[in-house]
């Protein structure tokens, strides 16, 4: 990373002070500054000393979370074992728990999302980097971000009082009708339910996916286009040949972050999934996550393992989201390395 | 049909082959379908904002800003208590908070060329992606279990977990920015290491920084989840930090799911006035930076 041969004042070594010792041993009755230079050596090492603490900061955030995670958990752990994660009871009375219908309604929900977000996001970046006016560029991403500015709990208030009305009155019944045999819209358009939380997600992580997606198809070299144009390409085999082509490790790594966000989204999802621990096969069946079971019970936990058991979850949900994420961020960094920073996820 | 006519028409033969109908038609197709994606995903941004305006403004008023949740089923009453909880909180959250960001963020910008600022940008990014609601079990642990209450100062913490990674991470890319000509001018001048580090590069850069802390902010301010139960919420008036507080989005949450009518109205103003302040943050950061304020950014 750092270049040998540009001067770096950050490069350790004792030589430059010493330097600044002798200069200002002989001459510290005429200059004034070289003076100041030296008694700065001491502030000097506190304050990098201050900045390296803070730094660590971040290092002792991550580990106290694992610490805390793993040590409040080891109860249920102890108890269950692996079995906690493959069976699908949950009975806070009888202290019996399983995590199954949580991670099946994490999952599916996730799943949902992403199938309705991702064509949406990609068809979004493309036409504001390939396709759209330049006047209308910086509005358009601005709406989008905007999107992304929405809290989760606005979201939530906004599904229940307009989207589950809207789901139960039109278009679950519609659904029923035309694609009632598959099973999956089948029973009692409640409106609230799987469905409506895959909706939400889907709208929130539109613009994660897209943004990424946007700063991956900048990247891509303009010859490429241009070489693709110049062989006959319509404007559209162009976008398909030379820029989703060149593109799709980026694309793929904003979809994985799409897909983190999705998993650990607690407030909107809680709001209208229905927060039933059943796994059923109709998407109209009210569900649970991993993380509204944390929202809903976590405060009224009453009893040892029933907190560590809701703690463990949480541990669960804390391991998939940092793999998910890490690996996001490696395939975004593999496309988009080398480039300024000046687009934020 | 009358495309393909007019394309065999010898009179607009070229030596180079036509681009075939059904090309023409997937592309214009395909320009169609982007289009149509632009204004699915704008249509919820727009329902959303004119459901928060048309309900919100009905029902904001002096009362709603001034005065605390009634009892159960009566009318009236405001979240002026959730307000001031929410600045509590976030006043706590950014005095952890920013200096820890911004001291990551310096280190990672000038000391930070090594193995140990490698991994510590990783562990920014990768905190970036926990879920808030964990972040939350952790304040929990950390901070209630051990005062034995909820607590706004618990509240405070879980929200500064969630500032530093944005922090640190826009620091150290808006001290990058600064020229290195510079550092080396306040070098050359005797500046000590640390004075030029604080008054040359980090003045340089402080719109940026600004930017990045403004963005933390707006992001922990509609946050709930990690609240739920930190600061657990709160019908009455509390300004110590060793007591349940009650918060805007947790007032919103708690409303939108209740039977009331008059409750669900108030939910609606509650989130006009977090949107209002988000998007007034995350608007005054984009048209600073837009007028780059920040120099060559």
């Amino acid at each position: 990373m750092a270049n040998p041969a540009i001067h770096r004042p950050d490069m350790p070594g004792p030589q430059p002070v010493e330097q600044t010792k002798v200069t200002s041993g002989d001459a510290s009755h005429r200059t004034a500054p070289l003076l100041q230079a030296t008694s700065g050596e001491l502030p000097d090492r506190v304050f990098k000393y201050a900045m390296v603490a803070c730094g660590l900061a971040v290092l002792g955030i991550l580990v106290l979370i694992i610490y805390q995670l793993v040590a409040r958990s080891s109860l249920s752990w102890h108890s269950f074992g692996f079995k906690f994660f493959v069976r699908s009871d949950w009975d806070p009375v009888n202290e019996l728990f399983g995590a199954l219908p949580f991670i099946y309604g994490t999952l599916v929900s996730s799943l949902l999302a992403l199938i309705i977000a991702v064509p949406l996001a990609i068809g979004v970046a493309v036409f504001t980097t390939e396709m759209c006016p330049p006047v209308l560029r910086g509005p358009l991403s601005f709406f989008v971000e905007l999107l992304a500015a929405i809290p989760s709990v606005i979201y939530g208030l906004w599904a229940i009082f307009v989207l589950v009305p809207l789901l139960s009155g039109y278009v679950q019944p519609f659904l029923a009708k035309t694609l009632g045999w598959t099973g999956l819209f089948e029973g009692p358009p409640y409106g609230i339910g799987m469905l409506a939380a895959g909706i939400i997600l889907a709208i929130m992580i539109v613009p994660i996916i897209s943004s990424i997606a946007r700063e991956v198809l900048t990247v891509v070299p303009q010859h490429q286009r241009e070489a693709a144009l110049a062989l006959g390409a319509t404007r559209w085999e162009m976008i398909r040949v030379a820029v989703l082509r060149n593109a799709r490790a980026g694309i793929a790594g904003g979809v994985i972050l799409g897909l983190g966000r999705a998993l650990g989204e607690t407030m909107a999802v809680t709001m209208v999934i229905g927060n039933r621990p059943e796994i059923a096969k109709s998407l109209f069946a009210p569900g649970y996550t991993m993380a509204s079971v944390l929202a809903n019970e976590f405060s009224e936990a009453t009893g040892d393992v029933y907190l560590s058991a809701l703690i463990e979850i949480g541990l669960a949900l804390f391991l998939v989201t940092i793999v998910v994420n890490a690996l996001a961020r490696l395939l975004v960094w593999s496309v988009t390395r080398g480039m300024p920073s000046g687009a934020r996820a | 049909m009358r495309v393909p006519n007019s394309a065999s028409n010898p009179a607009l033969h070229h030596s180079v082959e036509p681009i075939s109908l059904r090309r023409r038609v997937t592309d214009h197709v395909m320009t169609g379908v982007a289009v149509l994606t632009v204004v699915l995903v704008l249509a919820p941004l727009i329902a959303i904002f004119g459901y928060l305006v048309y309900k919100g403004f009905g029902s904001i008023n002096w009362a709603f800003l001034t005065q605390t949740p009634k009892p159960v089923g009566e009318t009236g009453g405001g979240m002026a208590n959730a307000i001031v909880g929410s600045a509590l909180m976030l006043g706590i959250a950014s005095i952890i908070g920013v200096p820890l960001g911004i001291g990551a963020g310096i280190y990672l910008a000038e000391f930070g060329r090594n193995r140990l600022g490698d991994s510590i940008r990783f562990t920014a990014d990768v905190l970036n992606g926990v879920p808030s609601i964990v972040i939350g079990i952790v304040a929990y642990a950390i901070v209630v279990l051990h005062q034995k209450h909820f607590s706004a100062l618990a509240g405070g913490v879980a929200l500064a977990i969630m500032m530093v990674p944005t922090i640190c991470r826009t620091t150290e890319e808006m001290l990058l920015l600064v020229p290195q000509a510079l550092r080396e001018a306040a070098y050359g001048l005797g500046i000590p290491r640390w004075r030029t580090t604080l008054s040359v590069t980090l003045r340089t850069a402080t719109s940026g920084v600004i930017t990045g802390v403004m963005l933390a902010f707006a992001r922990v301010a509609g946050e709930t989840a990690p609240l739920l139960f930190t600061a657990l919420g709160n019908q009455f008036w509390n300004l110590r930090t060793d007591q349940p507080t009650a918060a805007l989005p947790l007032q919103i949450y708690t409303y939108a799911l209740s039977p009331y009518d008059d409750w669900h109205r108030q939910a609606w103003a509650g989130a006009l006035v977090l949107i209002v302040l988000i998007v007034s943050a995350v608007a005054a950061v984009r048209l600073a930076v837009r007028r780059g304020t920040f120099g060559a950014a």
